[in-house]
């Protein structure tokens, strides 16, 4: 067990493109550290480095306090499961077990042992005659990482294991890899594109754009407290709604109608001139109509129509067309584009409001809506900054 | 009328529905299978006129006394022939000499085509070039490749001939089977690369990660993860290069013409079946090269098992 050191890492390809620039992490021994980021982010990269699989182009890797830029993968010490599980296809589940232990010319006996207990730990008993080609995917997976706790290494590389799986078997390992992390206490890099697995799993996550960490933090932490609206659209599903927003008055002026700027806020964006982009997540809505009086002068209402009703059963997701402008900012852009959602047509910004499970609103309603202005976001369009921000903390529009 | 019939009712008609549509299918699929019968007959004729008719006129002819020179005396003696070749020194040297031939180039050549795969696999610049020269002995008519070979070791004229000092190399029995070994090495080596190269094709990359993770130098990546999962091309690669070497004929041809006895069995075929007029005999000599070659070929799709490309249980994934 070790802590992992990457000291203004840098990744250059021949060609010139910058993979990785100037990674600055420190991962605590026994920490579980999630990259994510949209593919071509440089997660991957940054995995392969660590591993030693990729060459360190400057900067410094240390593992364990030592500098480990030119050992050979096989001198780190770390294991590594891959996407594609990466299974000798000529050796039963036993042997794939066993590999790195022969490699490391340890004793028949303890081979077994370990092997075994590796294999009851992950289930995977009444397999280990069987050959690759004969598991499904699921259990293919558990033997990846059973070839990888097998010989206790300093630390796992995980390279996005579960994307292969399908929807609901990711769910479940996902579990299984979370327990086994934390009974093992072994220091853990985990790389994926699924916000969700970033956030269900991580002690840390550290969240990528174009080769540069955009932040880092506990999920809870990233969740309230974007640092940029590339952070803030990533993180959540669904996914935070931006709205293009002016200031004049000493209002903020949206296309969902006027909201009260409290005196800091008012100070934070004369500084960053007129335009603005709003950020407001689906759960910060409520149907106006099932708020008590008490809270709600903490928030401003208005009127739409409801385009779609999802009823989740514990609450209910209601799309909303809001007229106007889209919010337009490069970091936006690449978000759409890794969704894939970049072409979808509509006319003026669409708007997901999550509702509590009794509001009666219904399709082709035109309902009161009531937003909580503590929980809005600004963001500085050009260049992605959260001006809500005070000392770390996101504080509303009204403070 | 209860319930439980009316839900009967439904489901008997759903069952002849379905042996209906069955019924249909298979009809369907017997028109299929006659129609593929019909589009491969022409081939299979064509195949069948221009092999088995050659083979099995050679075995009838391997059954009889038949020597043109002495038209006369043609007739049927059962295996005799065969126990003429059989208990032939001429014959057992050449089949040694084809066999010390077989296996020393096949040998050599998994060796080097397995280097030269590797060169030409891994080559980052120039891949096209690398590719190219590498191929360019196996694009030259062998015919041509082996006169090359000869006049290069001609004492006098050749530019190799003075190498390993005085005397002409092609007039002695074990320098001339080490040129004819080097030629046929140095012709056939691309053509192993290249089977060979398609072989390491189907090593995933990740799949080498994973070994140096594991721990693995790079020998032992080469032997415990690639050879394995290589394992079906290297044995294709193997039989075929096994089944042509066991044939050798033109280099031998063209460099001692079997002199110094260098011959192999092709080369006594051959000088039996046409230089000598022995139909007999000749054919006799093809037929055990056929049975030869037959058993090879046994054995190497024995070995396969398995491994065999496509057979694997579950498929390639």
């Amino acid at each position: 067990m070790a802590d992992i050191v990457l000291d203004k890492v840098t990744k250059a390809f021949p060609d010139g493109t910058l993979a990785v620039q100037e990674f600055n992490l420190e991962i605590a021994d026994g920490e579980f550290v999630i990259l994510v980021g949209p593919s071509g982010c440089g997660k991957s990269t940054t995995l392969n480095m660590i591993a030693g699989l990729e060459d360190i182009s400057s900067g410094e890797l240390r593992i364990d306090g030592q500098r480990v830029n030119d050992k050979a993968p096989r001198d780190r010490d770390i294991a590594m499961v891959f996407q594609s599980y990466a299974l000798y296809p000529n050796m039963t589940v036993r042997e794939n077990m066993a590999f790195p232990l022969k490699l490391a010319k340890l004793s028949k006996e303890e081979i077994d042992r370990k092997v075994d207990e590796a294999a009851k730990v992950l289930e995977l008993t009444a397999l280990l005659d069987r050959k690759p080609a004969n598991l499904s995917g699921g259990q293919r997976q558990r033997v990846a990482m059973g070839r990888a706790i097998v010989r206790s290494p300093k630390a796992f590389l995980m390279d996005e294991p579960l994307s292969n799986l399908d929807a609901k078997l990711r769910v479940q390992m996902r579990t299984v890899v979370s327990r086994l992390q934390k009974r093992l206490g072994t220091t853990t890099v985990y790389v994926t594109h699924d916000q969700t697995e970033a956030m269900t799993l991580g002690d840390r996550v550290v969240i990528m754009r174009a080769g540069a960490i955009q932040q880092v933090g506990e999920p809870q932490e990233l969740y309230d407290n974007p640092r940029n609206l590339f952070v803030a659209g990533f993180i959540g599903s669904p996914s935070m709604n931006f709205l293009p927003a002016t200031v004049s008055e000493g209002r903020l002026r949206t296309s969902l109608g006027d909201f009260p700027l409290g005196d800091r806020m008012r100070q934070q964006v004369s500084d960053s001139g007129g335009d603005l982009i709003v950020g407001i997540r689906p759960e910060h809505f409520e149907d106006a109509s099932l708020i008590e009086d008490s809270i709600r002068q903490r928030g401003a209402e208005f009127e739409a129509t409801a385009d779609l009703v999802e009823s989740m059963g514990s609450d209910k997701y209601v799309y909303f067309t809001v007229e106007g402008e889209k919010a337009s900012a490069a970091e936006l852009e690449e978000l759409a584009a890794d969704a894939g959602g970049g072409d979808l047509p509509s006319g003026g910004s669409n708007l997901v409001c999550r509702f509590s499970a009794e509001s009666r609103v219904k399709e082709g309603d035109t309902a009161r809506v009531w937003v909580n202005l503590d929980k809005i976001h600004l963001f500085d369009p050009s260049d992605g900054r959260n001006v809500t921000l005070h000392e770390g903390k996101s504080s509303g529009v009204v403070s | 009328m209860t319930t439980a019939e009316t839900a009967e009712k439904p489901t008997t008609h759903s069952v002849r529905a379905q042996r209906k549509a069955k019924a249909r299918i298979s009809e369907g699929k017997r028109q299929e299978r006659k129609l593929g019968w019909l589009l491969c007959a022409p081939a299979a004729f064509v195949m069948l006129a221009v092999t088995a008719y050659p083979i099995l006129y050679s075995v009838w002819l391997s059954f009889q006394r038949f020597d043109l020179k002495f038209p006369d005396q043609r007739e049927f003696i059962g295996l005799g022939n065969y126990w003429t070749v059989l208990s032939n020194d001429y014959w057992w040297t050449a089949f040694g000499i084809t066999m010390l031939i077989t296996v020393v180039t096949v040998a050599v050549e998994l060796v080097l085509g397995m280097a030269l795969a590797w060169i030409m696999f891994r080559t980052l610049v120039g891949r096209g070039l690398v590719r190219t020269a590498a191929l360019i002995p196996y694009g030259i008519v062998t015919v041509v490749a082996a006169f090359s070979w000869r006049f290069a070791w001609t004492p006098e004229t050749g530019y190799l001939a003075g190498v390993f000092g005085e005397g002409a190399p092609l007039t002695e029995r074990a320098s001339s089977l080490a040129i004819i070994m080097l030629a046929e090495i140095w012709k056939t080596t691309p053509f192993m690369a290249l089977l060979l190269m398609a072989g390491l094709a189907l090593v995933p990359d990740d799949l080498l990660k994973a070994a140096s993770m594991d721990g693995a130098t790079g020998w032992q990546r080469f032997t415990k993860v690639m050879l394995p999962v290589m394992k079906p091309a290297i044995l294709v690669a193997l039989l075929f290069r096994t089944l042509d070497a066991f044939r050798v004929f033109d280099n031998i041809y063209v460099l001692t013409a079997g002199a110094n006895n260098t011959s192999s069995v092709s080369m006594l075929a051959y000088n039996n079946l046409i230089r000598g007029l022995n139909l007999g005999i000749g054919s006799t000599m093809s037929v055990l090269i056929f049975i030869a070659v037959a058993i090879i070929a046994f054995i190497f799709v024995k070995l396969f098992g398995t491994a065999a490309p496509g057979s694997e249980e579950g498929g390639r994934r």
